[in-house]
């Protein structure tokens, strides 16, 4: 059977996608002060604008501390989406103004990815966003696209650090402010900088306990008033101290160890060490970034039709270098954290098994690996997050790194002793929240699509079994098999 | 050719397994890749090692039950594979299949449903039936491209990464040394495993090795409960489960794209994970709740009719060509032997290759790609 070329490869990708379902001058992804503020003012010069944002998160979501650090410390209230989504429209009054302007409000809709035509994929049709609810995802197109996601917690581990009850301060400001929905009573708070500060201050004007603070430097690092207005509560600031050890039973943590030796009955650790800028979309998207140390880390450069808003776009900017400060408690946790204290809590990948470099559990060990570590891997070129991903793991789980690709980061400085700045970040991939297949299926493809699907290059030579080669059987095989290149 | 020094352009499963082949047979080897190994297709693909259409099947049959005591490195290999009919006509193919490896005495058995569904416990019960191959398998291609490089390593060989090959020098009719920007390997022997890039660095050698490369994609779910039988195909997606649980798939329509000297400038997967979601939750009804947590794709390169080049030219003498033409990761372990036979004997000592010879492609018209269509999207 001849091959009749015809200059059109019948399984490639060209014209085979769908066009976006809708189209809007505007896409606001984030529904917070400055995401609202954007949808307006694009509302106001005339624009369509769609706003979308992922609150309320399905309760599945937030038990895989997505997109905040949860900690599994929320009542469940918040399984009630429509009182989710009543408490956000009475939490944030902007809404309703921003919907009278005639900005396009889609709720409990999550940006999952932005794809767009450049080095590597010329062939979509459009530049889009992928969204999805709790039923579908589907596809928009845009001219602009604002990124307003802000902030997301900075998880550290610290021994016993993987049991409910641990979480983060966004989190946790999100349950108490938003959601009145946060099932402890009694925190222990890391860190002392106005983070830590202003939701210690928050717990405790809801109605809390707040045991301590915990911070890992010699002084509080937060602003004087802030601390003044903490002391004056009567709750005490231990400095030079971490975590050493916690207590926990069936509902998670009990009370916690500093490194002297103080001891805490509390039912929560609240993390409220730094948040850093929720860059996943931009940097899924191949969008330029910069490593802003004063400003809590990776930040999006920004680009004529991309551009980063609020929190997203970079904590304010107050001399105070978040980094270093990271990095302070991450050497600190060096010292008191175990060889089995787990870093990657999906994977459970632990501080040894990163640091050696090891495969997970349920392979075999055998001499050879087991001689292996991250410094015989740095012999053969700089430490890279996404490769000690592959071989151990870590920040391969359902939460998509949250927790651990920080640390690891920070991490490997450390041990190959080098600034943080020279560790490559690790790769963020769409989609940026975890989706059931089923919700980001497209059901209804074209059928251009599926004309075009082969399971692999569709190169009717390709497969033929070699014995084959020049008999009938060839011919038979290509009848029967190929989609149809060449036809 | 013991204690003669081959150098290998990149590290990749085919550049590494030829080292860690040649490094076996006394010779000292370095590997120079332009990045990290296996970055490029070699840590992004669908593990599938049941490539019965080649020469070198048999070969790839029998060294992968062995790759991980004789690497001393865990590969996830596992055996077996099963091809799921999910449509009348697929069921149709799928026995056409079935009857060729009959007659080729590869073995397999047609599976109803319930035995479907008895392996493959994520299948639902809207499948025509499945074809279940008692050879093949699956490997885990980020855990399979280190553990070539740390085996090499083991026997003496050298892996210089982040070292772009720029050029070579010759002499004689011979490669003498290989260039990168900051330093010159003398060589007696060459093996170019570069991928897409062959073209380009083959080039410099006066010699046309026609390839386009492409983008593929994948989609990977969060872990699901381990089925007896992971290597699950069919519904025209591939891929597996990974020995964690995760369920990696791909399949479906490739972008052509040209590709720099340097490599490709980004691999950006695409709105194509819905499409390919859509057939995962439909071959594996049962995990459709599963979380899907990353997509991501490879650049590929294909020769004009999709087989693998293998080939020591004639001039320069010392060189020898390897690109794998898009199905490289499962036949790697018997590539690197047939590479080390080239290289060592000048014949491939287990298998008749010549199919496989780039002579092949002489005569070959200066417009095949956009004859077949291979072109970038304007
Ligand atoms: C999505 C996807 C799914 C796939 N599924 C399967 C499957 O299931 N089974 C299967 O068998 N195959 C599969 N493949 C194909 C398989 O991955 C490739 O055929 C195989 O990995 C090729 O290996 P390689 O070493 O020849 O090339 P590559 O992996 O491309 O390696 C080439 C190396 O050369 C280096 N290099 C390039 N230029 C230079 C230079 N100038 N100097 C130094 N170094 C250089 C690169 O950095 C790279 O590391 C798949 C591919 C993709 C993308």
């Amino acid at each position: 059977m001849d091959l009749n070329f015809n200059g059109t490869d019948l399984c490639a990708i060209n014209g085979t996608r769908s066009a976006p379902e809708a189209r809007y001058d505007l896409v606001v992804v984030g529904a917070g002060p400055s995401g609202i503020a954007a949808a307006v003012a694009g509302a106001k010069a005339g624009q369509s604008v769609l706003l979308v944002d992922e609150n309320p998160i399905s309760g599945a979501l937030m038990g895989n501390d997505t997109p905040l650090y949860f900690g599994g410390r929320m009542t469940t209230a918040t399984q009630n989406s429509d009182r989710m989504l009543e408490a956000i429209f009475m939490s944030m009054p902007e809404l309703e103004a921003a919907m009278e302007a005639g900005v396009e409000l889609l709720l409990g809709t999550t940006a999952w990815g932005v794809y767009r035509n450049g080095p590597g994929v010329q062939s979509l049709p459009d530049q889009v966003v992928g969204l999805a609810d709790r039923d579908r995802s589907w596809m928009v197109g845009f001219d602009k696209i604002v990124i307003a996601t802000g902030a997301r917690d900075l998880a550290i581990a610290f021994p016993g650090w993987n049991q409910p009850g641990v979480m983060g301060a966004a989190a946790l400001t999100m349950l108490l402010t938003r959601y009145d929905a946060f099932a402890g009573r009694r925190l222990l708070v890391l860190g002392s900088h106005d983070l830590a500060l202003e939701t210690a201050l928050l717990a405790l004007e809801k109605g809390l306990e707040v045991a301590a603070l915990v911070e890992v430097r010699d002084a509080p690092q937060g602003s004087a008033a802030l601390v003044d207005k903490l002391k004056a509560a009567g709750v005490a600031i231990h400095c030079g101290q971490s975590i050493k050890a916690t207590k926990g039973g069936l509902d998670g943590v009990e009370g916690a160890t500093l490194t002297d030796g103080t001891e805490f009955t509390c039912d929560t650790i609240c993390v409220a060490i730094g948040l850093v800028p929720s860059i996943e979309l931009v940097d899924a998207m191949h969008g330029p970034r910069t490593l802003n140390a004063q400003r809590g880390g990776y930040i999006p450069a920004g680009e004529p039709n991309v551009e980063a808003v609020g929190i997203c776009a970079g904590l304010p900017d107050t001399g105070f270098d978040h980094v270093a400060y990271r990095m302070d408690w991450v050497r600190a946790a060096l010292k008191t954290n175990a060889p089995d204290t787990i870093i990657c809590q999906c994977e459970e990948v632990t501080l040894a098994d990163l640091i050696g470099v090891q495969p997970p559990h349920y392979l075999d060990r055998p001499a050879a690996i087991q001689a292996r570590s991250l410094n015989t891997l740095l012999q053969d070129g700089p430490a890279n997050p996404d490769q000690i991903k592959r071989l151990t793991r870590s920040g391969m789980g359902v939460c998509q790194g949250r927790r651990c690709r920080d640390q690891v980061a920070m991490l490997l400085a450390i041990e190959s002793d080098k600034p943080f700045g020279t560790i490559p970040l690790a790769t963020h991939r769409a989609p940026v929240r975890p989706l059931p297949l089923k919700i980001l299926a497209e059901w209804d493809e074209p059928a251009a699509m599926d004309a075009a699907w082969d399971v692999w290059f569709g190169i009717p030579t390709q497969w033929v079994p070699v014995e084959d080669i020049g008999t009938p059987q060839e011919d038979a095989h290509r009848e029967m098999l190929y989609t149809g290149m060449y036809k | 050719m013991s204690g003669s020094e081959v150098i290998i352009v990149g590290g990749g499963v085919t550049g590494l397994s030829a080292g860690w082949w040649l490094a076996r047979s006394g010779v000292k080897v370095t590997v120079l890749d332009k990045f990290i190994v296996g970055w490029e297709a070699s840590g992004r693909n669908g593990g599938g090692a049941s490539h019965y259409s080649s020469p070198l099947f048999d070969e790839e049959q029998r060294m992968w039950p062995q790759m991980d005591e004789l690497l001393g490195y865990p590969t996830e290999h596992q055996k077996g594979r099963i091809l799921i009919a999910m449509t009348e006509r697929q069921w149709e193919q799928y026995r056409f299949i079935a009857e060729r490896h009959t007659r080729l005495n590869h073995p397999v058995e047609l599976l109803d449903v319930k035995q479907v569904q008895e392996a493959v416990p994520l299948a639902g019960d809207n499948c025509f039936g499945g074809v279940h191959y008692k050879f093949g398998g699956h490997a885990n291609p980020q855990r399979t491209v280190q553990a070539y490089a740390w085996a090499l390593q083991d026997l003496g060989g050298k892996i210089v990464q982040h070292s772009p090959v720029v050029g070579f020098e010759t002499a004689g009719g011979k490669v003498t040394a290989v260039k990168t920007a900051n330093a010159t390997y003398g060589c007696d022997a060459v093996v170019v495993a570069a991928g897409p890039q062959i073209p380009q660095l083959m080039a410099q050698l006066g010699v046309d090795v026609p390839l386009a490369a492409a983008r593929a994609e994948m989609i990977i779910t969060e872990p699901a409960p381990m089925m007896p039988l992971g290597g699950v195909d069919g519904h025209k997606i591939y891929g597996r489960q990974t020995l964690r649980g995760n369920l990696a798939y791909g399949g479906g329509p490739h972008e052509w794209l040209d590709v720099d000297a340097t490599g490709p400038a980004a691999r950006p997967s695409t709105p194509l994970a819905r499409n390919l979601a859509k057939r995962l939750a439909e071959l594996l009804p049962k995990a459709a709740h599963l979380n899907v947590i990353r997509s991501w794709a490879g650049v590929i390169e294909n020769s004009p009719d999709g087989r693998p080049i293998i080939d020591r030219l004639t001039s320069p003498d010392n060189v020898v060509v390897a690109s794998m033409s898009s199905v490289g990761f499962g036949l790697s372990p018997a590539s690197g032997h047939a590479i080390r036979d080239l290289v060592i004997d000048g014949k491939c000592s287990f298998a008749d290759i010549d199919i496989l010879k780039l002579s092949r492609f002489d005569g070959l018209e200066k417009d095949w790609r956009e004859k077949r269509g291979w072109m970038p999207i304007a």
